[in-house]
């Protein structure tokens, strides 16, 4: 079912295309050695070339083009062999050159794909192209009544610059596309997709059309920082433009800027003369020409990327498509997930994965990386309870012993003495005490309510503090209260 | 091709170079006299031929990703005309 706008005069659809800026993971910055490490004293990362000093020259990172011929190589896309670099002018206080160097005429990386996955149905969101350029500093404006206060460590920093197609259907789909491009970054690792710190920041363009005609004009929301404002920007902006086309009004292209306390979007007059870049080649810079065997050999060192993952975690561990969509979505977890199902089923590996170890990381806080309970204690753990040393009900209390306490599964067992009881005398004695305890419901049982078979199970498990093994438990059960 | 005079005016401006009224004139004389020149240049024809991007025949040489700069920031503000700590000060950019 497709997501349309309702309006007055009917249905309205959203077209929509992300331009997303994804820092490039590199030591050094794009065209300088200054570092690009996050949250350094101010202007303590700049070099002359990142603060535009007369005279300085632009000298490539040989890592940022790779990095970036990666991303290309990982969305499927047509790598350009020769690319080049243009200045697009404008003045702003945090960029210092007065212009950024950037690829607009021939970019590094042309038509390339990703593929999404929204409500069961598989689409592929095109991508136009990607291309190399330099961020700008950061300007703080609430430190003082009367200036700013701009830090360039972040100027120069490598951007990645990827522009989809006008694919994008509803902010669902929005959502979808930018999980799904941080997941491929992320495997890559040639951008950390860390939002929260501006490694990743997405410029959207909607407009709103009825169904089968043209497109209409677009508005650009620029510099939206998390996943889900982008998918509100969407929704906001897609329906302040059907008001506007409804009210007998026209949508004016033009730059927003998205509130996100105020849930809206709105102009910024400022960029009104911004449109007007004066892109020339940058004449500091020769063509950019990358050899083919440096592209293969980029090529074969890529590693599975998270679609071709998931089709392989259903083949080989026979899990359903939305589990193993959500093993790999980040890649650590697919790891996680790989370590504990080795030689084990992978079914309840991925249980527990999706269950109860999620469960632990969001209630203490931890991300898989510093996973309270490691891969390896999780599958001794399913060991344990494949060889029925402890069974599924115990398993549970030990899994919590562990992520308190950080011990293996085997200590644990061991120390508390949780060991499951086969021994049959054992669970014979807990059955007849059960049965003598509760005449009137053994008749009531007898006389056809079965369904209290589950409180004897329940009652002899807890007059066994749970140890009891439950096949033998069920087994016994039954045939004593047959007899 | 002639620019004129609100052509001149909309560079000046985007160039942030401010250009009174009076001189709105000759700027606009002189910069068709560049575009003159460069007329003459459109009369060849190089159907076919790459754009020349450089002088030199060559393609860009890269360098390691390794830190080798920074850690000057008393030199790279030595010249602002306003600080305030280690940051630049500049008046209010209002958005």
């Amino acid at each position: 079912m497709s997501y349309t706008v309702a309006g007055a005069e009917g249905e309205w659809e959203i077209v929509c295309g992300l331009e997303v800026h994804a820092q490039v993971t590199s030591q050094a910055k794009l065209f300088s050695g200054a570092s690009t490490e996050f949250g350094a004293e101010p202007n303590s990362q700049v070099s002359f070339v990142d603060a535009g000093f007369p005279g300085m020259l632009p000298v490539i990172n040989a890592e940022c083009v790779a990095q970036a011929v990666r991303t290309g190589l990982g969305l499927d896309a047509q790598i350009n062999l020769v690319s080049k670099f243009d200045r697009k002018n404008y003045f702003y206080a945090d960029l210092p050159q007065g212009y950024q160097i950037s690829q607009l005429y021939h970019p590094i990386v042309g038509a390339g794909h990703v593929e999404i996955e929204v409500e069961g149905e598989t689409r592929r969101i095109g991508v136009t192209r990607l291309h190399l350029e330099q961020d700008a500093g950061k300007s703080l404006h609430d430190q003082d009544p009367s200036r700013s206060f701009i830090d360039l460590n972040r100027s120069g920093v490598a951007l990645m610059e990827i522009v989809s197609e006008p694919d994008i259907r509803s902010p669902e789909e929005a959502g979808a596309y930018l999980r799904k491009l941080r997941s491929i970054l992320r495997y890559l690792g040639t951008c950390d997709g860390n939002m929260e710190e501006g490694s990743m920041r997405a410029d959207v363009n909607v407009s709103v059309r009825k169904h089968g005609e043209p497109f209409r004009t677009r508005c650009e929301v620029k510099n939206v920082n998390s996943i889900r404002y982008v998918m509100h920007a969407v929704e906001v902006e897609a329906r302040r433009q059907v008001d506007v086309w409804e009210s007998g009004g026209e949508v004016r292209q033009e730059t927003r800027l998205y509130d996100n306390v105020r849930g809206e979007t709105r102009s910024m007059r400022s960029k009104e003369n911004a449109h007007d870049y004066r892109y020339f080649p940058d004449p500091d810079l020769l063509p950019l020409v990358l050899e083919e065997a440096w592209v293969a050999e980029l090529k074969t060192h890529l590693p599975e990327l998270p679609d071709a993952k998931r089709a392989r975690f259903v083949s080989q561990y026979g899990l359903s498509p939305y589990d193993a969509a959500v093993l790999v979505a980040e890649q650590a977890t697919a790891v996680f997930f790989e370590s504990v199902a080795h030689g084990r089923d992978a079914k309840a590996a991925a249980n527990w994965v999706m269950g109860d170890l999620f469960g632990a990381l969001n209630r203490t806080g931890r991300t898989i990386e510093d996973s309270p309970v490691s891969a390896a204690a999780l599958g001794e753990m399913l060991d344990l309870m494949a060889d029925n040393t402890i069974n599924g009900r115990i398993a549970k209390d030990v899994f919590e012993a562990m992520v308190e306490t950080g011990d293996m599964p085997g200590a644990i067992v061991e120390a508390r003495g949780l060991r499951q009881v086969t021994d049959t005398g054992a669970i014979d004695a807990a059955i007849e005490a059960v049965i003598a305890a509760n005449g009137d419901k053994v008749e009531q049982y007898r006389g056809g309510k079965e369904k209290l078979f589950g409180f004897f199970v329940g009652q002899v498990m807890k007059a066994m503090a749970g140890k009891g093994n439950p096949a033998l438990v069920n087994e016994a059960l039954k045939t004593r209260l047959a007899a | 091709m002639s620019l004129d005079p609100a052509t001149v005016k909309r560079i000046a401006q985007l160039a942030r170079i401010r250009v009174t009224d009076d001189q709105v004139a000759p700027l606009q004389s002189q910069l068709n006299g560049i575009l003159g020149w460069i007329e003459q240049l459109q009369e060849v024809n190089v159907d076919g031929v790459a754009p020349l991007t450089g002088a030199a025949d060559m393609a860009l040489r890269m360098r390691e990703d390794r830190v080798t700069d920074g850690g000057i920031a008393e030199k790279v503000l030595a010249n602002a005309p306003d600080r305030a700590g280690e940051f630049f000060a500049v008046p209010k950019v209002v958005e």
